[in-house]
Formats: structure tokens, C-alpha cells, sequence
């Protein structure tokens, strides 16, 4: 605890390698929690837990990129939302025809395929969907009356592939196969070569045509879903949520519950340790007393039945945290004031008769700055830790998709024995690099205030 | 040195007092409902079984009244018709508690099959203690040894390599290393059961071998993490102590280096790693809780997660209770071991 200056320890600081690793990493993460906070809508993160807007993804996908390493490239999930329009018009007859462009080159077939539209038209148009396949083949997949309206009505609908009208369909075309098609799904015929039952890889255009007498009537919305098993940068899960979302939010959430954590717990345990060195006697001995109550709580076990009993809002949690986070440093802080308090220039102030709280926060504290930004730094992977270990047993807050909640989802589905590595790998990984670059930042700041450890 | 160890022995004593107290507190209002429902249970049952009492009554509110009268009658004995916070159900509690009368479990039971919280948890405590005393016995053997090899050649690369490993494993968390593992070794390459429940029967013959068998994979795991920061530690220490005059000068006589590091140095050292190791052993049943949880292992950590998630409130209160024991016992080793190596501990009276 020697009094180097803030400018000495800046240098020094800049000089460790750790120290600026640790800085780097940070920069990244907080400036990926700008860009998630700035740039995807609030909307995803308050609609995590409801599965009603998770729907038009796949289930329990692989991430995209994995395709570059597979020789067998597995089918990417596609939403493809703007059909091409064109309206054609003969006498009595309207026509408005909706195409949908798909570059289809998996060697594996899609999971199904479903169409989902919105039409607003009055009596009743004909709505028909076939598609025109690389090979030049026309095949056609349903053709339907829209149920009957005497005025002007929206109608909202979802075509399937497991559609039993489809299917009839397509067994219809079987001459158009060499083999018989009858058990196979849909989406294995309308993706098959016509030789062999093997993915056909081209440009399929699925072409919907709504025709009709006399009136006007159009699809106001429509979107066309091919279901794969590869999404998105990081894969979805079992409930289908993107998972790329969930990481991205962790990332300020996680940030946020460390440095609060940490921070408010440094300042308690600096301000109640020093005041208790300062005070000394019997203040010192009732403070201390009171440090090893609380020291020698289990924590865990506590921070569970405050959780379950109490709240588990995340709130209330970085208020249990610090409880338990602020004692270690009222120690050490209390033992560091006691020898500053020694110095000359304490007492004089101390003789010439300056208030307590002027001492305390003029003289002891700034000295005691640099051991603080170090502990900082040092508890914050620990509350990080915590908070995902008790979201993980699922005491955490659901409204908030923190990297633990994520693990703790991927164990209740079971994501190890069925191989979803990318439900647990990034998680993780994400945890560990925030706790590396704070980690780093405190070893790096610890080793300039403790220059013995650094020979 | 007596009025040392009867001042902290006090101080604990009181800490656990404090701990029974808010872990009641917290719990209490929702036991006390789950106690008188109890008992509701109890008294319709005993009347249904009883079917000459059942047909002596003419209309169902003369049957309701009798059971409500019965109840209150049987509330009033127990005494749970004062509020929960009185004092004297507090005391009554917190008494029977301190003499391991836990009480009757509402869900759980033991292997066996008995349903007092007393029997469970002997019967979880040993495999816990089994596995992570083990695991921190060996975590501390490896750690020592490494630490004290990379603080012979500060600088090298041993030194390096371990000095990144501790900063590096220090920051996952134990049980995602965990499922990172079940995936490696239980499921991709099966080597390892995933869950670490032994499937025969503990009357089997073969029930221990079998335990050791599923206990590899939490052990492997539980040290590969641990030992890193152990070995950084004890190297710190003994990179401090290889300052020291001392060593210098036996330095100067001409002996060895190894001798000098593996004798002289880490005998020095021991005081804080002895300590360190009383420490450690008991905050590893506290991480127990979510490592069992993750690996299925059969111990204390398990049981408080399962009696959590059912909110079996007198397992919670018992397990919290054998914690506490444990964690107080274990720093009250420290601190005396500390007070034994370290003499202006016990003197020093600021």
C-alpha cells in the first residue's frame, strides 16, 4: 500500500498485457450491448418467454455457418415475406398472382413448408398454389374456394403441407414421378427428382393465384415458410427462439449485474471498513463482530430461499448479491485505514480538529482507490457467476433471457444427451469471457498494487 | 489463546443462531400453512377411515362442524394457534432444531424410505462428502505441487502455462463445465454414465464400486477446475516467502534451489494454505448445490435443489441447518489454525 499516483498507475497499467486484453474484450462487450440495446427492437426481449411469437421459426436448429463445414449441406429455414405481384385482367376475370422465389441447394429435404396469408376480398375468390419446379416441372398443390362473404372481409389462413387436400393433390400428379409417391410426405415430393426419391437442388418459384369474377380481391400479407434445420447465426432452441437474440440480450444484462453488484458492494465494504478502522475501539469491535455474522452465512443456500421466499425479480437479486458481496473488502479496507490512519499527516488533520467524515473521505479514502478499482473489477466475474448459477436452477428471473436462463432451458430440455451443442456451447462461453476480461483488468491492477507478486 | 478460541467459538454459535432464525423467519409463515393443512389432513382421514362416525351424522354442516371442531381442538394442542413469529413457537422450533429434530419431510423421503428430514440427510450427507472432500484433496495435493513448481522458475513456461490456466478456468462456471462434459464423455463419446446416480440398489454388494464408477466424471471435473487457482495461490505465497532474507541466504550457503523450494519454502507457506484448505473444504458443500444439480449426484446439493423446487420446507430448514454446521465448523478450524500458525492473531487486541 504505497501512495502511487493514479498517472503511475494508468502507465503501468498500460503496460501489462493482461491489463489491455481484459480492456479490449470489455470494449467489445459493451459495445455489443450498445448495438443490441440501439438496434433490435425492446419487443424480442419482453416477448422471450412467449411462445406465440417464436412461431415461424424451426425448432432446435443448427446454426447457418455450420453448412461451410458439412458436405451434405443440411436445408437453411427460410421466411420469405415479399412474393413478386402481378395482377392480370380478361373481361370478368381478375387474376393476381403472388410468387415466391426459392433457391433451394440442401442435399436433404425441408421439414415442411407453410404458407400463411391474410386476403381481403368479398364473395368467393379461388385460391390456387402450385409450384414450378428447376426441372421444369408444374405441380400443383391446392386449389380452394375462400369461404363465401357478401360484404367486403379480411380472412386470415395457413396452408400446410401436412394438408390433407394437398396431399390428394400431389398423389393425383403420381404419372409425373417413376416411382409411386403415396407415403411420402409432401414436402418429399414437391423437392424430389422425378427419377429417384433425392432432393432436387435449383430455383423452386411457388406460384399462389387468386382468381375471380367481377370483384377486385388481393392477399394483403403472405409469407411463405420453408422449414429447415439450420437458422440464424446461433441456431434456435426447442421453444424455437433465436438464439442469437437471447446472447445478444445477456450481454447488457449481464454487464449490468456485475458492475452493479460489484460496484455497490465495494462501496459499502470500503466506506463501512474504513469507518469502522477509523473509529477503532468499541465501534470497531461491534462493526467487526457484526462483518463475521454476516461472513460466515452460507451464501448459496441463503440467496436460494431468499430467492424462492422473498422475490426473484433481478432487482432484488443484485440486492441479495451484494449482502454477501461487500464483506471480504470491509476487511481488508478496515486493515489498510488502520495504517493509514497512522500516518503524520492524518493526524495532523485529526489534531487541528477536522470532522470525521472530512478525515474519512478527504484523507483515507482516496488512498484506498486503487485496491478499490481492482476489487471491482476482481467481483465481478463472481456475481456474474452467481446470478447465472441461480437462474440456471431456475430461481432466476424469467423475464429476462440471461445467459444462465438460456443454460437452464437447455437442461430442462435436455439439449447434452441430444447433442444441441449450440444451445450450451455459447452460453457458456459467453460467461467466461466477461469474467476473463474483468479478471484480467483486476490481475493487471493487482499486480501494480502488489508489486511483490508480479517478480 | 483460551479466550481466543471461547470468543470465536461464541461468535459462531451466535452466527448460527442468527442463521436458524432468518431462515425461519423467511419460511415460516408458509410452513405454519402447510402444518395446519396438515393436520386438516390428518383429522379427515382418521374420521373417514372411521365409517361408524361418519353414518351418526344427519346433515353434512353437522359433519363439517365436527371436523372443524376437531381441528381447532388439535391446532390449539400443538400450539399452532399463536402466529408463527411468537416467540415461543420460534424458540420451540429453534430448539428442536439445534437437537436435529427436524420434523417429518412433506414430499421427500430416503432411499429407504423414511420421511424424517433426520434420516434423509445422513443418508445424502457421506456421498457428498465423499465426493468434494475428495475432490479438494486432490485439487489441493495437484495445486500445491504445481504451485510450488511454477514458483521454483518464476518466469518459464510451467510458470506461464499455469499462471493463465488458474486466471482462465477460474472464470467458468463448475457446472457448465459440467454439462460440457455429460456431452463430451456421457453421451458423444460414451465412457461415463451422464447421470451420476448409482442404478443398483445401496443393499447390492456392488453399490460402491458402482458409486466410485459414476462419481469419476463431477470428480475429473470439479478438479480439472479447482485446481488452477490453488496452484496460482500457492505459488503468490511462496513467490512472497522466496523474497524473504532467509531464503537469500540459505541461497548463499549453496543449497539446492528444489531443496530450498520443496523444504524451506513450503513449510513457511503452509500457514495460509492449511487455512485456505479449511476454507475451501466447506464452501465446496456450498457449490455443491448446483453441481449435484447438473451432474444428478445423489448427495446434500441435490436434495436442497429437489426440496427447493418442492418446496419441502423442513429438508430446506434441516439441510440449511447442516450447512451452516459445517461452514461455521470449517472457519472455526481456520481461524484457530490461522490463531496456531500465526501468533499476532490471537495477541494482536486493536
Amino acid at each position: 500500500m504505497s501512495s502511487i499516483s493514479s498517472q503511475d498507475i494508468k502507465k503501468e497499467f498500460f503496460k501489462s498485457k493482461m491489463g489491455i486484453a481484459g480492456i479490449i474484450i470489455l470494449t467489445i462487450l459493451i459495445a455489443t450491448s450498445l448495438l443490441t440495446i440501439t438496434t433490435i427492437p425492446v419487443e424480442t426481449f419482453q416477448e422471450w418467454n412467449n411462445p406465440g411469437s417464436w412461431m415461424e421459426y424451426p425448432k432446435a436448429a443448427t446454426p447457418v455457418w455450420v453448412n461451410l463445414f458439412l458436405i451434405e449441406k443440411i436445408p437453411e429455414h427460410k421466411i420469405l415475406t415479399d412474393p413478386k405481384v402481378d395482377d392480370f385482367s380478361n373481361n370478368e376475370i381478375n387474376l393476381s398472382s403472388y410468387q415466391f422465389n426459392v433457391n433451394f441447394e440442401y442435399d436433404q429435404f425441408p421439414n415442411d413448408f407453410i404458407y400463411s396469408y391474410s386476403a381481403k376480398y368479398s364473395d368467393s375468390p379461388l385460391l390456387e398454389m402450385s409450384v414450378l419446379r428447376p426441372d421444369g416441372m408444374k405441380l400443383k398443390l391446392i386449389s380452394s374456394a375462400l369461404p363465401y362473404s357478401s360484404t367486403d372481409t379480411i380472412h386470415e389462413d395457413k396452408i400446410f403441407s401436412t394438408d390433407a387436400m394437398l396431399k390428394k393433390e400431389l398423389v393425383l400428379q403420381n404419372d409425373k414421378f417413376d416411382f409411386n409417391i403415396e407415403k411420402l410426405s409432401a414436402e418429399e415430393i414437391v423437392f424430389s427428382k422425378d427419377d429417384t426419391n433425392e432432393p432436387l437442388k435449383g430455383n423452386y418459384v411457388f406460384l399462389i393465384e387468386v382468381i375471380e369474377i367481377d370483384n377486385k380481391s388481393k392477399i394483403v400479407e403472405s409469407n411463405l415458410i420453408i422449414g429447415g434445420k439450420a437458422f440464424g447465426i446461433m441456431g434456435t432452441d426447442e421453444l424455437r427462439r433465436d438464439l442469437a437474440i437471447g446472447l445478444l440480450w445477456g450481454t447488457p444484462l449481464a454487464l449490468f449485474i456485475g458492475l452493479v453488484v460489484s460496484i455497490a458492494s465495494v462501496i459499502m465494504g470500503l466506506i463501512y471498513g474504513v469507518y469502522s478502522g477509523f473509529k477503532g475501539k468499541k465501534t470497531d469491535e461491534a462493526l467487526m463482530r457484526f462483518n463475521d455474522v454476516i461472513y460466515a452465512l452460507p451464501a448459496l443456500p441463503f440467496l436460494i430461499i431468499l430467492s424462492v421466499t422473498i422475490s426473484n425479480s433481478i432487482f432484488v437479486m443484485i440486492g441479495f448479491l451484494m449482502i454477501f458481496g461487500w464483506v471480504g473488502i470491509a476487511k481488508v479496507s478496515r486493515s489498510m485505514s488502520l495504517q493509514i490512519k497512522t500516518r503524520g499527516y492524518v493526524e495532523a488533520a485529526s489534531m487541528m480538529g477536522q470532522k470525521d467524515s472530512k478525515m474519512i473521505f478527504k484523507h483515507i479514502l482516496p488512498q484506498l482507490l486503487p485496491y478499490a478499482f481492482a476489487s471491482v473489477a476482481i467481483s465481478v466475474p463472481a456475481a456474474i457467476t452467481t446470478e447465472a448459477g441461480l437462474s440456471f436452477l431456475g430461481l432466476g428471473d424469467p423475464s429476462f433471457p440471461t445467459w444462465g436462463q438460456i443454460l437452464h432451458d437447455a437442461n430442462t430440455f435436455g439439449a447434452a444427451a441430444r447433442g444441441l451443442w449450440w444451445w450450451i456451447v455459447p452460453p457458456g462461453v459467453m460467461i467466461a469471457i466477461t469474467g476473463l476480461a474483468f479478471v484480467f483488468i483486476g490481475n493487471a491492477l493487482d499486480s501494480i498494487i502488489n508489486p511483490k507478486l508480479k517478480r | 489463546m483460551k479466550k481466543y478460541i471461547a470468543k470465536r467459538a461464541a461468535t459462531m454459535f451466535g452466527v448460527l443462531l442468527i442463521t436458524l432464525l432468518i431462515t425461519i423467519m423467511l419460511v415460516g409463515s408458509n410452513m405454519d400453512t402447510i402444518l395446519k393443512q396438515g393436520v386438516v389432513f390428518q383429522v379427515r382421514s382418521e374420521i373417514t377411515e372411521n365409517p361408524e362416525i361418519v353414518q351418526s351424522f344427519s346433515s353434512v354442516q353437522e359433519f363439517e362442524g365436527y371436523i372443524q371442531d376437531r381441528t381447532d381442538e388439535r391446532i390449539k394442542t400443538l400450539g399452532l394457534d399463536e402466529p408463527w413469529y411468537s416467540p415461543q413457537r420460534v424458540g420451540l422450533t429453534m430448539y428442536k432444531i439445534i437437537l436435529l429434530d427436524f420434523g417429518q419431510a412433506t414430499f421427500l423421503t430416503s432411499d429407504v424410505g423414511s420421511s424424517d428430514v433426520k434420516d434423509i440427510i445422513f443418508e445424502k450427507l457421506p456421498r457428498t462428502i465423499l465426493l468434494f472432500t475428495t475432490a479438494t484433496i486432490l485439487i489441493s495435493i495437484i495445486g500445491i505441487f504445481v504451485g510450488a513448481l511454477s514458483a521454483s522458475k518464476i518466469g518459464s513456461t510451467v510458470d506461464r502455462i499455469t499462471s493463465s490456466f488458474a486466471i482462465i478456468s477460474s472464470s467458468f462456471p463448475v457446472w457448465w463445465i459440467g454439462m460440457l462434459m455429460i456431452f463430451l464423455f456421457a453421451f458423444t463419446y460414451q465412457i461415463f454414465p451422464a447421470r451420476a446416480t448409482p442404478d443398483i440398489l445401496p443393499s447390492d454388494p456392488g453399490y460402491i464400486g458402482s458409486l466410485l464408477y459414476h462419481m469419476t466424471l463431477p470428480l475429473i471435473t470439479i478438479v480439472m477446475i479447482g485446481f488452477g487457482s490453488w496452484a496460482y495461490l500457492v505459488r503468490n505465497f511462496m513467490v512472497g516467502i522466496m523474497q524473504e532474507d532467509f531464503i537469500t541466504a540459505k541461497k548463499a550457503i549453496g543449497i539446492k534451489q528444489r531443496k530450498i523450494t520443496y523444504t524451506h519454502a513450503l513449510k513457511n507457506a503452509a500457514p495460509p494454505i492449511v487455512t485456505i484448505l479449511a476454507l475451501s473444504l466447506s464452501g465446496s458443500l456450498g457449490g455443491a448445490i448446483i453441481t449435484e444439480a447438473v451432474f444428478d449426484w445423489p448427495g446434500m446439493g441435490r436434495l436442497y435443489f429437489e426440496a427447493i423446487t418442492v418446496m419441502d420446507l423442513p429438508v430446506i430448514i434441516g439441510a440449511t441447518y447442516i450447512l451452516t454446521v459445517f461452514f461455521l465448523v470449517s472457519i472455526f478450524i481456520a481461524d484457530l489454525l490461522y490463531g496456531y500458525f500465526d501468533p499476532r492473531i490471537r495477541t494482536n487486541t486493536e
